[in-house]
């Protein structure tokens, strides 16, 4: 990425400002003000001028975000369905993409009209993705795919989804793949929900069936498919990781004192309840220095696209989150016998509606944390090997075609 | 506050200079040798830090001679001598007894006073602990008896750093105002100082026991407020060496599990030595968000200093232990000799972790800020 356009801070301010002279988020809904956010520029400021963006440093992003919070009660935020879009899909479209994609996906992802999904892990390939096998052949100007996908988050709800495909079982498995922009409405696509831990179905396994993919819609070269993933990969870390919240004392940790607040007070002793504040502090730093060694990646972030570093957010907020929210149902004591919401498969949050019942159901969800977006165990190998240096170990899949390696 | 947490091309310069200056004049030899010595510095190399360098009088104002600067260089200077654990009265003179001074002393005591410590000429100790072994200000019992010029001292301080070689002590004691801070100096009649036998024997500790010892009041009046602010003060620049010594045991654990082989292949490579080492460099990279968050909000004289502060030094605390822990383990048979380094950031880090109040008794702290 080129040297990023320098601008005040100030001058950044009354850009935001303009915009919302504009378009105000008080009395115009999120799509149509989002869609006039992205035409300002404002979108994500580290993007290039007509992309959504003014070429500027990653870390004025939180000024724009800033100065519309001064300014406006309502504070249209990045769409819940729209993470994976605008975290991971937005990135690779802008490195990979041709003009014309830029020019018609990339307004559409912010402002939250289409959503995307990553379509990488399969049954037979989790942690090591890149032995997957859904196979995609060429066939004049068109790719022809066939095989499954799974654990696909919001696939029911995507228009378009970052496929992953093996376009060459002969070689060893990095070669031979090839990364695609799927159309979720074309023939042959079937997306069937997939039932989990917390009665939800955000996830799907999706059925690709003789499918067929424009040529142009490839991003990157053929064979150079995993080159295109790291991206994807890497943004998915930060979009994870670097999450947490930006205020002292809000998000998770915020929801964690409210049950520790509305607890039954009477269910403990004194000697209980000092073991519990204890723990429940611990909870409180954990999340504080989450906060701030985000806010410290974001400031040593010189170029838009994130290093290995990003593994250190991602496996430490993987592991808060699992303890905080341990200690949620810990702190609760009987109360965590039950479970109102139910198990009732349901595509959507369900009912919530009290601090215990949301702590409960986030002690559930959590458990996803350090296997989504590579598991915790996949993040030290990262952080012990490409940060710390450390050897990597002996492999029996190097160097061997494809469609000789072992597989379950 | 959110803080920027950049650092400067002079911050990096300061760096620099002092890592080259203790790889030179702190090695593994030095340190040694001062471990065993009962004044636990070298009077020549503290000669060089506050003449060369400037380091003695790096927090106090140049108007007292001192050099002026910041928390944030504070904090670059102190990561620098955790790693390098550097034997020095720095802790004791240049940063707590400076913070003291600074904080609750009268602008006659401190023009007296800082310029010394500023020079490396004088170097100044704060008592505050007692053999109660608490650390907040309730703990503090002995008390000052007179007024004006004829106040006297009598009880026990104890766990005090350099308390057996400092040429000026300040004693933190009760008054019927609250606290107050007296200075005695090391001549004083009635002054008995004895070496403790340390767990760490990079930082020296001496009981002192006071039989109505003649001490001049530095201020006027209740300290408590601002001596809670000091003690604030000393364990974010604690923190900060830890964050330094904590750094080096990951370094270390690093290098040899790249360079020692087993089966036939690094133990670096195998999960149970990597997984170990990744889980390091988290602790090593949170420590560092605590011990920078509590320096610039010192730097900046943030309203939630003693917040930071406490947060820092109970999770540093923790970090460097597991981090020097971790370290003999990775080392085997190795880390478990006297001749290898590792114990010596083991002691040094459970000592850092004890002094001035374990993790717990900071976690009380932060609970209390915060409203837990
Ligand atoms: C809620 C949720 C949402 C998801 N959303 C998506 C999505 O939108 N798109 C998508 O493509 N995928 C998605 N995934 C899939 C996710 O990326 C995979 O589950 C993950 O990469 C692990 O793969 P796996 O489930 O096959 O487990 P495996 O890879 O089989 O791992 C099983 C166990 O073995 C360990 N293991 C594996 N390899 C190693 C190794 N080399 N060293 C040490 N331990 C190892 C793992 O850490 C784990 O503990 C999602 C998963 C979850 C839980």
């Amino acid at each position: 990425m080129p040297d990023h356009i320098q601008m005040s801070e100030d001058e950044l301010r009354e850009r935001t400002r303009a915009l919302l002279e504009e378009v105000h988020p008080e009395t115009t809904e999120a799509i149509p003000f989002r869609r006039k956010q992205y035409e300002h520029g404002l979108a994500w400021v580290h993007f290039p001028e007509g992309h959504g963006g003014l070429g500027l440093s990653p870390k004025m992003n939180v000024i724009v975000q800033d100065e519309i919070g001064k300014h406006s009660k309502v504070v249209h935020q990045d769409p819940g369905a729209s993470i994976i879009g605008i975290g991971m899909g937005a990135p690779v479209v802008l490195t990979y993409g041709t003009d014309e994609m830029k020019r018609d996906m990339l307004p559409r992802i912010f402002s939250g009209e289409d959503v995307w999904c990553q379509m990488f892990s399969e049954p037979s390939a989790g942690s090591d993705v890149a032995g997957l096998a859904m196979r995609a052949e060429r066939d004049g100007d068109e790719w022809v795919v066939n095989g499954q996908k799974v654990w696909t988050t919001v696939a029911h709800l995507s228009r378009w989804g970052m496929l992953l495909a093996r376009t060459n079982p002969d070689v060893p498995k990095h070669d031979g793949l090839s990364y695609f922009v799927l159309d979720m409405q074309a023939p042959g696509v079937e997306v069937r929900p997939l039932y989990q831990i917390t009665g939800e179905a955000e996830f799907n396994e999706v059925f690709l069936t003789d499918v067929r993919i424009p040529h142009d819609r490839m991003l990157g070269k053929e064979g150079q498919g995993w080159n295109v993933a790291i991206t994807t990969l890497m943004n998915e870390r930060v979009a994870i990781g670097g999450g947490g919240s930006k205020k002292k004392g809000g998000g998770g940790i915020a929801q964690l004192l409210k049950v520790w607040n509305d607890r039954n007070k009477d269910a403990s002793s004194p000697a209980q309840e000092a073991i519990l504040r204890d723990r429940m502090t611990q909870a409180w730093i954990e999340n504080e220095l989450l906060r701030v060694t985000s806010q410290r990646a974001r400031a040593a972030q010189k170029s838009g696209t994130p290093g290995p570093e990003g593994s250190v957010s991602k496996l430490a907020q993987a592991e808060i989150h699992k303890r905080m929210w341990e200690l949620g149902v810990d702190v609760m004591g009987a109360t965590g016998l039950t479970f109102e919401a139910g198990y009732e498969l349901r595509q959507g949050y369900g009912s919530l509606n009290s601090a215990l019942e949301l702590a409960k159901y986030q002690f559930l969800r959590s458990r996803a944390n350090s296997i989504e977006g590579g598991t915790s165990e996949i993040m030290r190998n990262i952080l012990g090997e490409r940060v710390l240096g450390l050897p990597g170990e002996p492999r029996v899949d190097k160097n061997v075609a494809w469609k000789d390696v072992p597989r379950s | 506050m959110a803080f920027e947490f950049t650092f400067t091309e002079e911050h990096d310069e300061l760096r620099a200079t002092v890592r080259a200056f203790l790889e030179e004049r702190s090695d593994e030899n030095a340190v040694r040798e001062q471990m065993a010595s009962e004044t636990g510095f070298d009077p020549d190399v503290w000669a060089q830090m506050a003449e060369q360098i400037g380091l003695a009088g790096l927090i106090i104002p140049e108007e007292h001679g001192g050099a002026g600067m910041g928390y944030v260089e504070l904090l670059v200077v102190m990561e620098e001598m955790g790693r390098a654990l550097l034997c020095s009265p720095f802790l004791s003179s240049a940063v707590f007894a400076a913070n003291a001074l600074q904080s609750c002393a009268d602008e006659a005591t401190q023009k007296e006073l800082l310029a010394g410590i500023a020079a490396g000429e004088t170097r100044v100790t704060v008592a505050h602990a007692e053999p109660n072994g608490r650390w907040d200000l309730d703990g503090i019992q002995l008390s000052a008896t007179g007024s004006g010029g004829n106040v006297t001292l009598t009880g026990t301080k104890t766990f005090v750093l350099d308390g057996h070689t400092a040429d000026v002590i300040l004693v933190a004691a009760r008054t019927p105002q609250g606290i107050g801070l007296f200075r005695v100096n090391a001549d004083a009649s009635g002054l008995r100082r004895t070496a403790l036998p340390e767990l760490d024997l990079t930082r020296k500790l001496a009981q002192l026991e006071f039989a109505s010892t003649p001490a001049t009041p530095v201020s006027q009046g209740d300290q408590s407020a601002a001596f809670a602010r000091v003690l604030a003060l000393v364990v974010a620049a604690l923190s900060a060496e830890q964050v330094g010594g904590a750094q080096k045991c990951l370094d270390m654990a690093v290098e040899y599990a790249k360079t020692r082989l087993q089966f036939g292949r690094p133990i670096g490579s195998y999960q149970g030595i990597k997984h170990k080492c990744a889980d390091m460099l988290v602790a090593v990279e949170f420590a560092k968000s605590a011990a920078y968050n509590a320096c610039f909000a010192a730097a900046e004289d943030d309203p939630d200093l003693i917040e930071s502060a406490s947060l820092a030094k109970a999770y540093c605390s923790e970090s460097y232990f597991h981090a020097a822990a971790d370290n003999i383990q990775i080392h085997g048979g190795m880390g478990f000799t006297w001749e290898h380094p590792a114990h010596l950031y083991f002691k040094r880090a459970k000592a850092s972790e004890l002094l001035f109040g374990d993790p717990s008794h900071h976690r009380e702290i932060v609970a209390r800020e915060v409203g837990i």
